[in-house]
């Protein structure tokens, strides 16, 4: 197999963008991608797409097709993955196997979609296709109601508190105002996390994600020819990805999600590193309690004290560890299908030392954590500097 | 949410009675039922399985934002209830709210609408879960 490295990002304003379209905003990042990469589109051989749910939110199936169409990349094979709001990270996971396997050498990966043509319930109900729908959503939970149940569980197994939570949106619409991408881009109090609008308790408002349009690309290419592309190409060290039980109750507990430890294992055992080598993270924060059990699942906290962790401010930038420098979900956004994808940009602002006031100092290796559903699919990623 | 007049009528054994299967190699119990034993795979032997819709509360949550079909019954709470056979599943509890409940209260099956499409079309019905007193 060979070494696979990331040699262009790109990606879209996150937010209610309803000046832009589906196939406008992943057209876009892909561009901006390439141009990073600074290849021409006769280099590229194949793509791979993420989006969970364009055919719901959109009525447009078939997306690999529409981007190839209209990035002007046809005939080159443009193939779209699923796997929920993990969707981009497969598609990442696509490219890298791609290349590493020698199949390609060029690979452009996008995550997209388009959220915000519909209304908040239609959009709840369209994500609720994320767990199980006949035995889960149709008995009338929700999403930020089975997250309100690991949290409950969490909180009862290890004393977890509200104060908790609330620390780790804090502190990511802390890093989200310096992110010219998110969506959020201001300050957050405790005392308004805390007071916020009730969504499924013990979850706020303030706790949960929003609805977001956006995408995000990068280009993968061998390592070895990496410098032909880019100044300072990012490694791909392990792309792993693991699979858990679709339905929330079928866990055998609800304070860690088993696929993404499982995942994190695998990666660092490839890698050859473990959690406490990784300098920056960017971990699927899709709502607070996810933050925390992330932290833990990973091994940067042992179970039961990430929460304590992020109160204590050990995942800020400067930190034991930095957590979701982006702003993570909670403030960049969380256009599913482009979330997984996105993530790997930030890391490679990270890694490449161009992130200004939220770039963490010396960063070597980085980590990106991105979760299906309430857990059944799990993707981590690893990556060190290339140059 | 809207659900297709054969899919009710499909899961109507489940909904309505909880039956599940079992799996008579390693007598592990599954609700909503599996035609595949998660441990024993090929070599499971799968049977019906009536469940007996006893359990406890292993976690629980207020929804506030409901989803489409659910607007009217705001707030109201939703539990993992542990089975007394042995496995999990997700369901509503009734004439409770939150200040009433904490994780291992005992509950027990109670029949009740699900929920209706719109006035016009099927009323969907199955199982809720009420303390036991």
């Amino acid at each position: 197999m060979r070494k696979v490295a990331l040699v262009g990002v790109g990606m879209t304003k996150f937010g209610e963008n309803w000046d832009k379209s589906f196939r406008g905003m992943v057209t876009e990042a892909g561009i901006k991608a390439i141009q990073d990469a600074k290849i021409t589109g006769d280099e590229i051989s194949a793509g791979y797409v993420g989006t969970m749910a364009s055919g719901s939110l959109v009525g447009q199936e078939h997306a690999g097709a529409l981007i190839s169409d209209y990035m002007g990349l046809n005939p080159i094979p443009i193939t779209r993955v699923e796997g929920a709001c993990a969707s981009g990270s497969l598609a990442l996971r696509q490219g890298v196997m791609a290349v590493a396997s020698g199949l390609h050498d060029v690979v452009v990966v996008g995550g997209v979609e388009k959220m915000t043509d519909l209304d908040v319930a239609a959009v709840s109900q369209i994500l609720g296709g994320a767990g199980d729908q006949e035995w889960e959503l149709f008995m009338g939970i929700t999403f930020p109601g089975l997250y309100a149940m690991m949290a409950r569980r969490h909180m009862h197994e290890y004393g977890t508190t509200e104060e908790m939570l609330a620390s780790v949106a804090v502190k990511n619409h802390a890093n989200g105002v310096y992110n010219k991408y998110a969506q959020f881009q201001r300050e957050i109090t405790m005392e308004q996390a805390l007071n916020a609008k009730m969504v499924a308790d013990p979850l706020k408002i303030l706790d949960c994600s929003p609805i977001t349009d956006g995408a995000a690309a990068v280009v993968l290419a061998p390592l070895d020819s990496a410098s032909s592309y880019s100044d300072k190409p990012v490694e791909i060290l392990a792309s792993e990805q693991a699979s858990g039980t679709l339905a929330l109750h079928d866990r055998e507990n609800l304070t860690s999600i088993k696929a993404a430890k499982i995942a994190g294992e695998l990666a660092y055992k490839k890698a050859g590193i473990g959690p406490k080598d990784i300098d920056v993270a960017e971990v699927h924060d899709c709502f607070t309690i996810a933050e925390i059990i992330a932290t833990e699942d990973l091994g940067f906290f042992k179970p039961g004290e990430g929460g304590p962790a992020a109160l204590e401010g050990k995942t800020k930038i400067g930190g034991e560890i930095a957590i979701n420098t982006s702003g993570g979900l909670k403030a960049t956004g969380h256009p599913v299908g482009a979330t997984g994808v996105k993530q790997a940009c930030e890391v490679t602002w990270q890694l490449r030392g161009e992130r200004e006031e939220t770039q963490v100092k010396d960063v070597e290796y980085a980590l990106t954590h991105n979760v299906g559903g309430s857990g059944a699919t799990a993707v981590v990623h690893l990556y060190q500097r290339g140059y | 949410m809207k659900e297709s007049i054969s899919l009710t009528w499909r899961r109507i054994p489940e909904r309505y009675k909880m039956i599940g299967t079992r799996c008579t190699t390693c007598n592990s119990n599954f609700f909503p039922p599996r035609s595949v034993c998660s441990k024993c795979r090929r070599k499971g032997k799968i049977e019906p399985f009536e469940f007996s819709g006893n359990g406890k509360i292993y976690s629980f949550t207020e929804i506030h934002a409901a989803p489409a079909g659910f607007e009217n019954q705001i707030p109201y709470v939703m539990a993992i209830v542990e089975l007394d056979e042995g496995t999990r599943c997700t369901g509503q509890i009734v004439d409770a709210t939150l200040k009433d409940l904490k994780i291992g209260d005992r509950v027990e099956g109670t029949f009740r609408k699900l929920l209706s499409d719109d006035p016009e079309g099927p009323i969907h019905y199955g199982f809720k879960f009420r303390l036991k007193k």
